[in-house]
């Protein structure tokens, strides 16, 4: 007898001889976009059959909580990356300070200007 | 407006969606797959959520007792819910498929409801149409997807199917009030709701190449709407209440 | 909800052992110096990865066979407010599951091999599961001070340097927060309501103190160290560290509500160390060894829930689809 009645409930000896099997669903990766006007974001994965499903699945496991607007599913097998060794390509990139704004600083010679010519 | 009428009308919806949510909430922990359990468990929720809002509509339009004394402090008999949700959860195909058959109705009926006379439970009706319509696409998924895999899960299907059909017709046990409702505008009757309801599962258990059971020939399994109960409804009840009772004067 | 693995001696020694690509784990160190993540492409010693499934498995596994003792009393929830709040906690309990043995399977294991693993008995899960909730008590007990325990470790293990176990770990304790708070709401609400409740209490208190303490593992003095799974920031904090921190946070809020625990020796030291009485550390050895009082049960259970699901699975598996390691 278990505490719980539930599990009394359950015909518990009928799979006794079973086996699990290692059998399994593929992967979708879940983006989960908070409000419109967002960018989805990725929040995890979940296993399931087709895409319906793994919506089905996504919005349970990634949207109980707090806001949606929308997820998306992706299957893992259809997303590709860099391989880590390549991660150096992205090394230099924070150096082209060029491309920031703070990298454009004029207001020192603009007051050394009027300083110069009274304005 | 039939007051009598309403509140019956609230009473068999909240104490069919506590029952249903009360059953499916049992899956919790032990479901098919980790996904699922998740799933089914929100659902179950979500029922037992809009059982709530459903006594508190009793309680606040009509001035009956508060939502927990409504739920867990009732007579069995006091009960109009049907029979279909009582029963035990059995195993997952039976729970799926009462789950698909339960949900269009509830489905049909809130999206009716919407244009209600009665002002909380349209109101109440346009909030919970999200979840609903979450319900019927997970279980519209779920007998699409098993009906189309194995040989052993269309089998499964279809016997859970027939078993579960007789007592899905009890969802719409003619009920003394329903003239009166119509007139008023509060609600299309469960006549209609039969109706509209089977035109729209014919057609997904059809497409999912299941059997669909003659309504002609199968006997609705009554008695619900009118506080007659299956053996189920009572020891559910009993479990439910087992800790209030410890302590009936106790604020849990 | 999780508590602490330790290694075995033969483990540890395995693992400290082992020899690597010292390139390689140059790089890979130094990574972690630096207080970077690895991430699951990344190159990485083999007991690094080995242990980590280890770890994670068993904590995933925690999860889903923690739902048991609280879903003892799912259907017996006295009110709405506590039946929503006791189903949505176990469901929980369940989607941490989910994330844990998703941040597993990015290491190359498969969530049904862990599965499987559990069944057989191969794979362990957290001791204090097998324990059972006899009262409504237990599931405040359970729900107050095994999900405050397990914070405390879990918000430790969050800064490790696996990156998908630590984003795991950061929403599951985002999560936790409300476990412990409708937890706590639950134990005040019977530590201040009538003669019956505070009993009830009281004696479910009395039997969770000592499985309680067994959390976070053996003593320091007694279970194996590896240095290693600590300058991988795989283990991040001792046993004794973990408990103490668990006491100096809760044992306040026991006694604040006029409770006590079944220890004459429990006392906070002048140095902030607590001092308690034996344990009982080999009812803790019979319990991880199979011989507690629910570990049959807990995994006949499981073992339902997987096997009697078995045509859902296979309904639903496309055999054209390639199952391929997922990456986050």
């Amino acid at each position: 007898m278990s505490l719980d009645p539930r599990i009394n409930r359950l015909d518990l000896k009928r799979v006794n001889d079973g086996e699990q099997t290692a059998s399994h669903l593929v992967t979708w990766e879940v983006f989960h976009q908070e409000k419109r006007g967002k960018q989805p974001v990725h929040a995890g994965i979940v296993h399931a059959s087709t895409p319906e499903q793994a919506l089905m699945f996504a919005k349970e496991q990634f949207a109980r909580r707090g806001k949606t607007a929308n997820l998306w599913v992706v299957k893992t097998a259809d997303v590709y990356t860099f391989n880590s060794e390549d991660e150096a390509i992205f090394e230099t990139t924070p150096e082209k300070t060029f491309r920031d704004p703070a990298f454009y600083k004029v207001r020192e010679r603009i007051e050394a200007f009027q300083a110069k010519n009274k304005l | 407006m039939n007051n009598e009428a309403i509140k019956d009308l609230l009473y068999r919806m909240a104490d069919d969606a506590l029952i249903i949510g009360h059953r499916n909430s049992e899956w919790t922990g032990i479901g098919p797959m980790l996904e699922e359990d998740l799933a089914f468990s929100s659902m179950s929720q979500d029922k037992i959520g809009h059982a709530q809002a459903l006594y508190n509509i009793l309680y606040t339009s009509f001035g009956e007792k508060n939502p927990d004394v409504l739920a867990f402090q009732r007579e069995e008999k006091d009960f109009r819910s049907c029979q279909l949700v009582e029963l035990p959860i059995g195993e997952y195909d039976f729970s799926l498929m009462r789950h698909f058959l339960f949900d269009h109705a509830e489905a049909i009926r809130y999206e009716l409801l919407q244009a209600s006379s009665f002002a909380p439970l349209a109101a109440l009706a346009k909030k919970v149409r999200g979840e609903i319509r979450y319900h019927v696409m997970h279980a519209d998924t779920f007998v699409k997807q098993l009906s189309a895999g194995t040989e052993e899960a269309k089998a499964r299907m279809q016997s859970a199917l027939n078993y579960a059909f007789p007592y899905a017709l009890g969802i719409f046990e003619p009920s003394d009030y329903d003239a009166a409702l119509i007139a008023d505008g509060v609600f299309a009757g469960e006549t209609k709701l039969q109706q509209l309801w089977l035109e729209k599962v014919t057609a997904i258990v059809t497409a999912a190449g299941l059997q669909m059971p003659a309504v002609d020939t199968t006997k609705a399994v009554y008695g619900g709407r009118k506080g007659y109960h299956s053996e189920h409804l009572k020891p559910l009840l009993a479990e439910m209440t087992e800790v209030t009772s410890i302590d009936p004067s106790a604020e849990w | 909800m999780y508590g602490n693995t330790s290694l075995t001696a033969e483990e540890a020694k395995v693992m400290n052992a082992a020899v690597e690509d010292p390139e390689k784990l140059a790089v890979f160190e130094a990574r972690i110096t630096r207080g970077e993540k690895i991430e699951p492409g990344d190159w990485m010693p083999e007991q690094y990865r080995k242990q980590l499934i280890r770890m994670i498995e068993q904590h995933a596994h925690s999860e889903i066979v923690g739902a048991l003792p609280e879903g003892t009393w799912i259907t017996r929830a006295p009110n709405f407010r506590r039946k929503l709040a006791l189903i949505a906690k176990v469901q929980d309990e369940i989607g941490h599951g989910q994330l844990l043995y998703s941040a597993a399977e990015t290491l190359g294991k498969t969530r049904e091999q862990m599965l499987m693993d559990l069944l057989s008995g191969k794979s362990k899960y957290s001791n204090v599961f097998n324990y059972p909730a006899k009262t409504w008590a237990d599931i405040a007990v359970i729900g107050f001070l095994v999900d405050g325990a397990a914070i405390v470790n879990q918000v430790i293990n969050s800064k490790g340097s696996y990156g998908p176990y630590c984003r795991a770990l950061e929403r599951i304790c985002y999560e936790e927060s409300f476990h412990l708070k409708q937890g706590h709401d639950n134990f005040v609400y019977l530590a201040t309501g009538t003669k019956v409740q505070r009993e009830m209490l009281q004696e479910a208190l009395n039997r969770w103190y000592r499985p309680l303490l067994h959390f976070f593992g053996p003593s320091d003095r007694d279970s194996q160290h590896s240095e290693k799974l600590m300058k991988w920031k795989v283990k991040l904090a001792s046993n004794d560290d973990m408990r103490n921190q668990f006491l100096d946070q809760y044992v306040p809020k026991i006694y604040e509500l006029g409770l006590t625990l079944p220890d004459p020796e429990l006392r906070r030291g002048d140095d902030g160390i607590w001092v308690f009485g034996d344990p009982d550390w080999d009812e803790f050895k019979r319990v991880i060894n199979g011989d507690g009082p629910c570990n049959a049960e807990r995994l006949e259970v499981r073992r339902y829930a997987e096997l009697a699901h078995r045509w859902v699975r296979e309904a639903l598996i496309n055999p054209k689809e390639r199952y391929v390691t997922p990456m986050a």
